[in-house]
C-alpha cells in the first residue's frame, strides 16, 4: 500500500493511514414478549411465574414464548416456590466495568423447586468459598416499595440450611 | 438435476409494529400454521435454513433463539443467511440437489420497530467511506431515483402509477399493511419527502414474518395437489462500493435471471422485490417483462416490506397462486442490499 501512495508525487512523504475511528451506535426499544412480560410483571408482585410446556410437561423460567424441544407456546402459567438448588456457580475474582458488586461474589445457575431450567443469580450470605453444587437456597426480595417488573427484584439467593440436593436430583441441569 | 417445488407457504399479518410479540413468539404460529397445512412436524423436515439480521433486534445472536419456533430437538440440520430469506431458499434448494434431503423448511422474519430502519440499514454499507457518513435508506433510494430521473429512464407520474397500483392489489391480500385505493394526482400533489422521492415512492416499515417448505419429486406431490416447481434460480451480486455501480441498471438481475433461464420466457405475472418504486422500473426492465405481464398482484413491497422476509415473501407469493391454480408460470425475484446491489430470480410452473 505504501508503494501504492509513494506513486503519487503529493503523497510520497505522507505516512500511511492504518487505522480509523467510525464511532456508531444505534438505539432499540427492546420488547420482551407476552411469555417474559408476564414473568417480569409476577416479579414486581414477589411471585415467580414459569411456564409449562404442553407436550414434554418441561417448566421454563424465565418463560420465551416457545418451548424449545417441541416449537409450541408455553400457554399454562405455574407459579414457583422461591427455594431451589445451586446446580452450578463460578466465583468472580476479576472487576470489570459496570461491575455492581465487590470481589470476590458468587453467580450461580439455580433450579427452583418444580422447574426444569435454572434460573442465573447471585449467592450471597455465605463466605465464597463455602458456595458449593447441591447447595438448597432461598430467595431474598427487595422491599416492597423497590419491586419492580425486574430480575433484579431478587436480590440474589442465600443457603436455606437444609441438607444438600442429591446429585442425581439435578444432574440433567448441570 | 432434480425437481424441487415450493409446496406450502404461511405469512403474518403484515402490521407497523408487532409490540406484544418478540420474535420467536411472532415466528412461532407461521411455522405451526404452516406444519399443520401440509400435516408435517419437523421431523418430516430434511433441512431447515432461515434468514434475518441480528441488526433489526438490536440483539447478538437472536437469530440462535428464534430457531425455537421450530423446537429442533432432537438436533436437526440447520443454517442461516444474514440475508433475504429468498437466499435460505436458495440454499435449501442447493440442500435437496445435493440429494441428502428431499425436504427443506425456509423461515424468515424482520421486525424493524424496535430501531430506526432507516439508520439500521447504514450498517450495511462500506464501512469505511460510506457507512461513517450514515446516509439513511431513503436518501440513497432517493439519489437512484433522482439518476433514474436524469436518464429520462422514468418520471415522477409513473412512480406514482407505480405506486397506486401495488397498494390497490393489495386491497385483495388479506396479509398486506398498506392497501389502498390512491390517486395519482393527488400523490403528485404531495411534497418530497427525500426529494424526488415522496412519501408514496416508499415501502411501508413492518414487523413480519414468513415460512415455506420445499420438497423434491413424489415427496412434492405427496404435500401438495399443485406444487409450485422451481425450473430456475439464480442469483447475482454487484460492487458494494455504490460509486462503481451504474445506479440506473440493475446488471445482476439481469444476469441472474440468464442464470435462471427467465428470459424469453411466458409469465403470468410477476412478483418483484422493489422497495421503492423507482427500483420497480429497474427491476421490470432488466427481466425484460412485458406489458402484458401482472406485476405484483400481491402489492409487492409497498404493500409491506418486512425486512429481510419481503424477499421469500414474494417466492411464497408466486408459489401460492400458481397452487391456487391462477396463473401456470411465475417469476419471482428477490433483492438484498444497499440499493439493489444483489438480486435473485426464480421461475416457479404449475404442472
Amino acid at each position: 500500500m505504501s508503494d501504492l501512495i509513494s506513486q503519487i508525487p503529493a503523497l510520497a512523504d505522507v505516512e500511511p493511514v492504518r487505522s480509523i475511528r467510525t464511532p456508531a451506535r444505534l438505539d432499540y426499544r427492546f420488547t420482551a414478549g407476552e411469555a417474559t412480560s408476564r414473568f417480569l410483571r409476577g416479579l414486581a408482585q414477589r411471585r415467580i411465574l414459569g411456564e409449562r410446556c404442553s407436550v414434554c410437561g418441561k417448566v421454563y423460567v424465565p418463560p420465551r414464548g416457545p418451548c424449545p424441544t417441541d416449537g409450541v407456546p408455553t400457554r399454562e402459567q405455574v407459579e414457583l416456590p422461591h427455594t431451589g438448588v445451586v446446580t452450578t456457580f463460578c466465583i468472580v475474582n476479576l472487576q470489570f466495568y459496570g461491575q455492581a458488586m465487590e470481589v470476590p461474589y458468587v453467580s450461580a445457575t439455580i433450579l427452583l423447586d418444580g422447574a426444569d431450567i435454572g434460573l442465573f443469580a447471585l449467592v450471597q450470605e455465605i463466605p465464597y468459598d463455602q458456595v458449593r453444587m447441591g447447595m438448597r437456597v432461598e430467595a431474598v426480595w427487595v422491599d416492597d416499595d423497590q419491586l419492580a417488573p425486574t430480575l433484579e427484584s431478587i436480590k440474589w439467593f442465600r443457603p436455606t440450611g437444609e441438607p444438600d440436593a442429591d446429585y442425581e436430583s439435578y444432574r440433567e441441569h448441570v | 438435476m432434480r425437481d424441487v417445488a415450493i409446496v406450502g407457504f404461511t405469512q403474518t399479518k403484515h402490521r407497523r409494529r408487532v409490540d406484544e410479540r418478540n420474535e420467536v413468539e411472532m415466528l412461532m404460529p407461521v411455522i405451526g400454521e404452516l406444519f399443520e397445512d401440509l400435516g408435517v412436524t419437523i421431523g418430516d423436515i430434511g433441512f431447515t435454513v432461515s434468514g434475518s439480521t441480528d441488526y433489526l433486534a438490536g440483539q447478538g445472536f437472536s437469530f440462535v433463539m428464534t430457531l425455537d419456533a421450530v423446537g429442533p430437538f432432537p438436533p436437526i440440520s440447520e443454517s442461516h443467511v444474514e440475508m433475504d430469506g429468498a437466499w435460505a431458499m436458495a440454499e435449501a434448494w442447493t440442500k435437496i440437489q445435493t440429494g441428502t434431503v428431499d425436504t427443506a423448511l425456509v423461515y424468515a422474519y424482520g421486525k424493524s420497530s424496535p430501531g430506526s430502519l432507516r439508520d439500521v440499514l447504514t450498517r450495511q454499507l462500506d464501512p469505511y467511506y460510506v457507512a461513517p457518513l450514515w446516509p439513511d435508506a431513503i436518501s440513497l433510494a432517493a439519489l437512484q431515483a433522482r439518476a433514474m430521473l436524469e436518464a429520462g429512464l422514468t418520471t415522477e407520474a409513473e412512480l406514482a402509477e407505480i405506486a397506486v397500483r401495488n397498494r390497490r392489489s393489495a386491497l385483495d391480500n388479506p396479509f398486506a399493511q398498506l392497501a389502498l385505493d390512491g390517486d395519482v394526482d393527488a400523490l403528485l400533489a404531495a411534497p418530497t419527502l427525500v426529494s424526488p422521492l415522496r412519501r408514496h415512492d416508499c415501502p411501508p416499515i413492518t414487523d413480519g414474518a414468513c415460512a415455506m417448505v420445499l420438497a423434491a419429486g413424489d415427496r412434492a406431490r405427496e404435500l401438495c395437489d399443485r406444487p409450485a416447481w422451481i425450473r430456475g434460480l439464480d442469483h447475482r451480486v454487484e460492487a458494494h462500493t455504490l460509486g462503481v455501480r451504474d445506479l440506473t441498471d440493475s446488471v445482476s438481475t439481469r444476469l441472474a435471471a440468464q442464470g435462471a433461464g427467465a428470459l424469453g420466457g411466458r409469465y403470468d405475472f410477476a412478483e418483484l422485490h422493489a422497495p421503492f418504486t423507482h427500483q420497480e422500473v429497474l427491476v421490470r426492465s432488466a427481466l425484460e417483462l412485458g406489458s402484458d405481464v401482472a406485476i405484483n398482484p400481491s402489492g409487492g413491497a409497498l404493500a409491506a416490506n418486512p425486512v429481510m422476509a419481503t424477499g421469500l415473501v414474494r417466492m411464497g407469493e408466486a408459489a401460492t397462486r400458481i397452487s391456487r391454480g391462477e396463473g401456470d408460470r411465475a417469476l419471482a425475484h428477490a433483492t438484498q442490499g444497499p440499493l439493489l446491489q444483489q438480486n435473485l430470480v426464480c421461475v416457479l410452473e404449475g404442472e
